[in-house]
């Protein structure tokens, strides 16, 4: 089953997401293209750096012997059929497709032999960051990775019953149609059941809680007019547009 | 006026003080129990480091050395995450295993209306109320990751007791002091933040949105004070707030 948040007529829903991606609203059948996808889930936002091996090599890192974990805020979350802003005047920004796993009752002091009965489902993430305004403190810094509308997630999440092994999941993305980016989640660094154990061993996750998962290697930089998408086998594929600072505050206005 | 949240009879009631020092419910009846406070917001709660000029001052030397490399431009920004957030009176946990946790007596800015792109000088008409934070965090020896792990564990961020209307507060004037069981720690006055309330609400709207509800903590100072379980710390601001809490030890508490 697959569980979408849209907004139709200004009213906000919770759906379930039919074979051919329409959603029920009060009985009524609505095509995927005729609501607004917003993100599948409202809790707390876990990011992962460096959490495949390949991705922390691209970036000249070893990879970390602790998970490198951030935060998100809602404010940068969008949802799927979406624009993202590329700021003006920046050299590099890029994408990260990613498996976010969506936590389904609350979480404390979990072992990783028993992680999974607390996993409700999985969504699709894009983790964009923009390199120039990386700094060394408290890194990746908000600036980089919580800008506005730079973290797409959805369209939807799937049931963890439908998705027989998490850990052997491909990852691609494309931009304008070109494949640039792929490898599998069974190349994390820190899996699913560890990072639960992990998160879990000095905090309280609830449900809702989102933990996006790393990206691997293959990342380029996106300009305005770019389409990009990004999937993971079995969960989503989720498609985001790049806009210009003048032409996100055109769409704004309107 | 003074707003806040409290829990009653297993439900969340919105509370006004009044002159007399009353506590009037939301229906207009007097509060007759003591009463079971709540964090006083529900949006986001952002954290503002390194803001405080005795903690740039004891840092300056390291700036240009490795892992920084340069001063921090942008706010360096945190998230103190839901499950930390809690109200005045309820205990602060000290986690099994840690060695020393400290308080961090700030001020809180509640964010009114929603702030996109805020200059300076509009800034402060962004912000509804303010109120009284204790930015509870393991020492950290380094910023140059993420403070996840020192930063968001379970009741590390009291907030309250209540929010003041933000109209007639200068914020620049006020004076946050810390006590540990009645005795004066720290003081940490805000006319000594590195960026000033109305600027970093300009410097962080620059890249992100801050919606109605959200909180900005506006900068701890060098950390001074180390809490034990059986302690009690109070952290108050003239004009806003006493916020008190106990500190016990997490195993007492399960």
């Amino acid at each position: 089953m697959k569980h979408a948040r849209i907004r139709y007529q200004g009213q906000t829903h919770n759906v379930m997401v039919n074979e051919d991606h329409s959603v029920t609203v009060n009985g009524q059948r609505l095509s995927a293209d005729d609501v607004t996808w917003l993100p599948p889930a409202q809790g707390t936002v876990f990011a992962l750096g460096l959490n495949y091996a390949d991705h922390a090599a691209e970036l000249a890192f070893k990879a970390p012997t602790e998970p490198l974990v951030f935060l998100k805020s809602p404010s940068t979350l969008t949802g799927h059929q979406q624009v993202s802003v590329r700021p003006d005047n920046v050299a590099y920004m890029h994408y990260e497709c990613e498996l976010v796993v969506i936590i389904g009752k609350t979480a404390r002091h979990v072992s990783r032999e028993h992680a999974m009965d607390y996993v409700a489902g999985y969504s699709v993430c894009n983790d964009y960051a923009v390199r120039d305004f990386l700094e060394n403190y408290y890194r990746p810094n908000l600036r980089v990775k919580n800008r506005d509308t730079l973290t797409p997630i959805g369209p939807w999440w799937v049931d963890k019953a439908d998705v027989a092994d998490p850990a052997n999941l491909t990852l691609r993305t494309w931009v304008n149609g070109k494949l640039t980016q792929q490898g599998n989640t069974r190349d994390m660094v820190f899996d699913i059941p560890f990072l639960i154990e992990y998160l879990s061993s000095f905090m309280t996750l609830s449900p809702g809680d989102m933990i996006a998962t790393g990206t691997p290697e293959g990342l380029a930089d996106v300009v305005p007019g770019d389409e990009v998408v990004v999937e993971v086998e079995g969960v989503g594929r989720l498609v985001n547009r790049i806009v210009s600072e003048s032409e996100y505050e055109n769409l704004r206005g309107r | 006026m003074a707003r806040g949240r409290i829990l009653l009879n297993r439900q969340v009631r919105d509370v006004t003080l009044q002159a007399d020092g009353n506590l009037l419910l939301d229906n207009g009846n007097p509060l007759m129990e003591s009463p079971q406070w709540l964090a006083p917001v529900t949006g986001t709660v952002y954290g503002a480091a390194l803001n405080h000029r005795s903690l740039i001052e004891s840092l300056a030397g390291a700036f240009e050395d490795a892992p920084y490399k340069a001063a921090p431009q942008a706010p360096v920004l945190f998230i103190k995450t839901s499950n930390t957030q809690i109200g005045h009176g309820a205990p602060i946990l000290f986690p099994a295993g840690v060695d020393r946790i400290q308080a961090g007596g700030a001020l809180g800015i509640v964010i009114g209306k929603t702030a996109r792109k805020v200059s300076a000088e509009q800034a402060l008409a962004y912000i509804a109320a303010y109120t009284v934070v204790n930015e509870v965090s393991q020492p950290e020896d380094s910023f140059y990751r993420p403070a996840v792990k020192a930063k968001c564990r379970d009741s590390f961020c009291p907030i309250g007791p209540w929010l003041i209307d933000a109209r007639r507060v200068d914020p620049q004037t006020l004076v946050v002091e810390t006590y540990v069981n009645g005795t004066l720690r720290e003081t940490n006055r805000c006319a000594d933040l590195v960026r000033s309330v109305p600027q970093l609400i300009a410097d962080i709207s620059s890249f992100m949105t801050l919606e109605p509800g959200d909180l900005l903590i506006a900068g701890t100072p060098l950390r001074s004070v180390d809490l034990q379980a059986g302690d009690t710390v109070t952290v108050a601001i003239e004009g806003i707030g006493r916020l008190e809490n106990p500190v016990i030890a997490e195993e007492a508490a399960r």
